[in-house]
């Protein structure tokens, strides 16, 4: 078996085993996971440019921000239905991340870091200042009766749960597709080696700059779905927390890895379930498991299954 | 076909007020092996690094095949045919030798995986690192992760192949290999190669070009740079190594 035929078994495999759990979990657990794969398609977003291209953005609730409210405010302000606005979620997440890579990409490392961060703060402000039609901190709640898709009640547990799975699978293939094309290779040798990809002759800042685009998004997909699948769009989803989690999942489930964002979202969310049920002070437990997590399998679950069990993971 | 392949006029590089390079001219002729030498610190990589871009010059001309390239970005230069090895290795560690030469042959080769796989493994055979293919390139010895670096260039079948001195740290039976790869290749590539191995420069050169202090201070047959006064006063002198 070639180590492709191994990598499409893997990923349909993953969509078959989520499809399964929603026969035989429970339904407090069925509705974590439509929450866990909404957010693993963030996660993915986000270890497209931090875990195949290299590039570090700490601002990246500002494109999920972005597909939120692009899909919110075009269901709340203006009553457009679901299929429009989402569109439009999509739409000004495009516009978004190409005009936040275009300018952050001017700089590189520690720099492009900070100004990530800048733009996704000032998103959050953004946010805040425009109150009268975004309802600021408070947010607001999109109406059950809107959230149809083609007819669709997507509001259900079933119809939500297969929404987000359908999403995440997607998602999922198309980004296993896109690592292994020529352009998923050049972006890896561009995290390995950018001044050596150049002279091989790449356009390298092209490259980065589609590589923002299409991560932002995706995030701005996720962000969309959320809204429109939970009922809520609000201002702490673009607060430095937002952009920060992203991070963290894609760190903890394997960075640079497909399955890695899944394992790192669905890890963390269940770590804080877990010990919030033990003690109040599950941010400790959460604490410390982060941190033994971070010594022992510094290349998260998936990228240290990789290293020791399966070379092949893709 | 013009027999000049490459051009440069009053090329330049001050950093601050030391100039690295003064008003190079220089020619380099189509299908030759040519050879940059000079004393260390004589401008030879910086000159190399403006000819492929990866250093822009301060003022001064490059024309390669009869197009004025002077304005373009590297990446540009090298998808005209101009392949670059760096002097301080510069290989992708983190991936296996197929993959770091199938990134040098896939900008060329493009979506085609097949031509691409048969380019590498072509490749890999003629510098004999063919039974490495898998092995992470960062695992590599420093010699072979030298010739890596070569194959690399190879696999973009470049017009011209410019060396930054290629054998630097190689055994004498890889520099024996690598003089013989680059012969072959005379005739179809042009060479520039940076070389501070007088013997490798003998055995291949065509053609000589001396820097010093940045500056251009003779061109010539290999006979001619070997006759010449000023060129032993500057370099050859008393401590040849060859």
């Amino acid at each position: 078996m070639t180590n492709a035929q191994r990598s499409h078994i893997l990923h349909f495999a993953t969509i078959a085993v989520l499809a399964c759990l929603f026969f035989v979990l429970p339904a407090y657990h069925v509705g974590n996971l439509s929450r866990i794969m909404v957010l693993a398609v963030y996660a993915m977003g986000f270890n497209l440019l931090f875990g195949y291209t290299g590039l570090l953005s700490l601002g990246h609730a500002l494109f999920f921000a972005t597909g939120m409210y692009g899909l919110g405010m075009a269901m709340n302000n203006f009553g457009m239905a679901a299929e429009p606005a989402i569109l439009i979620g999509i739409i000004c997440a495009i516009v978004m991340s190409a005009v936040a890579g275009f300018l952050a990409l001017r700089t590189t490392g520690v720099a492009f870091m900070i100004v990530t961060l800048m733009f996704a703060q000032a998103g959050y402000l953004t946010v805040l200042y425009f109150g009268a039609y975004t309802r600021g901190d408070e947010g607001f709640v999109i109406p059950q009766p809107d959230r149809m898709i083609a007819g669709i009640d997507i509001t259900g547990e079933t119809s939500r749960y297969f929404a987000a799975l359908i999403l995440f699978a997607i998602v999922f293939l198309a980004i296993a597709h896109l690592v292994r094309s020529p352009f998923g290779r050049t972006l890896i040798a561009i995290r390995e080696n950018e001044e050596r990809t150049k002279m091989l002759g790449y356009d390298t800042g092209r490259h980065k700059l589609l590589a923002v685009i299409i991560s932002g998004t995706i995030s701005g997909i996720a962000g969309a779905a959320y809204a429109l699948l939970f009922g809520y769009a609000g201002a702490t989803f673009a607060t430095v927390q937002y952009s920060i989690f992203p991070l963290l999942w894609v760190l903890l489930g394997g960075a640079g890895t497909t399955l890695g964002p899944l394992i790192g979202v669905a890890f963390m969310f269940y770590l804080i379930d877990l010990s919030s049920s033990i003690t109040q002070a599950y941010m400790l437990i959460a604490g410390v498991v982060l941190v033994l997590l971070t010594l022992f399998a510094p290349q998260g679950l998936a990228g240290e299954l990789r290293r020791r069990l399966f070379t092949w993971l893709p | 076909m013009a027999s000049i392949i490459l051009s440069t006029k009053g090329l330049t590089k001050s950093y601050g007020g030391l100039n690295a390079n003064e008003d190079v001219d220089f020619e380099l002729q189509r299908g030759k092996i040519t050879a940059l030498i000079g004393p260390n610190g004589a401008g030879k990589s910086t000159f190399v690094g403006m000819i492929s871009g990866r250093i822009a010059a301060t003022r001064g001309q490059v024309i390669f095949d009869g197009r004025d390239i002077s304005a373009l970005p590297a990446h540009e230069r090298i998808k005209l045919g101009i392949a670059y090895t760096f002097q301080i290795t510069s290989v992708y560690a983190g991936l296996t030798l197929h993959e770091n030469v199938a990134i040098a042959a896939r900008r060329r080769l493009g979506k085609s995986g097949k031509a691409v796989h048969a380019k590498v493994v072509s490749v890999l055979q003629q510098v004999g690192l063919s039974d490495r293919a898998d092995q992470i390139a960062g695992d590599l010895s420093y010699g072979h992760q030298r010739v890596l670096e070569i194959a690399m260039g190879l696999a973009q079948d470049p017009v011209l192949f410019i060396l930054d001195e290629p054998t630097q740290g190689l055994a004498e039976t890889e520099v024996d290999d690598f003089v013989a790869l680059i012969k072959a290749l005379a005739g179809d590539t042009t060479v520039l190669l940076i070389e501070h191995n007088m013997d490798v420069v003998m055995r291949t050169a065509d053609h000589i070009h001396v820097l010093d202090n940045g500056r251009s201070l003779a061109s010539g047959t290999p006979e001619e740079i070997q006759a010449n006064k000023a060129v032993q006063a500057a370099y050859l002198g008393t401590d040849v190594d060859a």
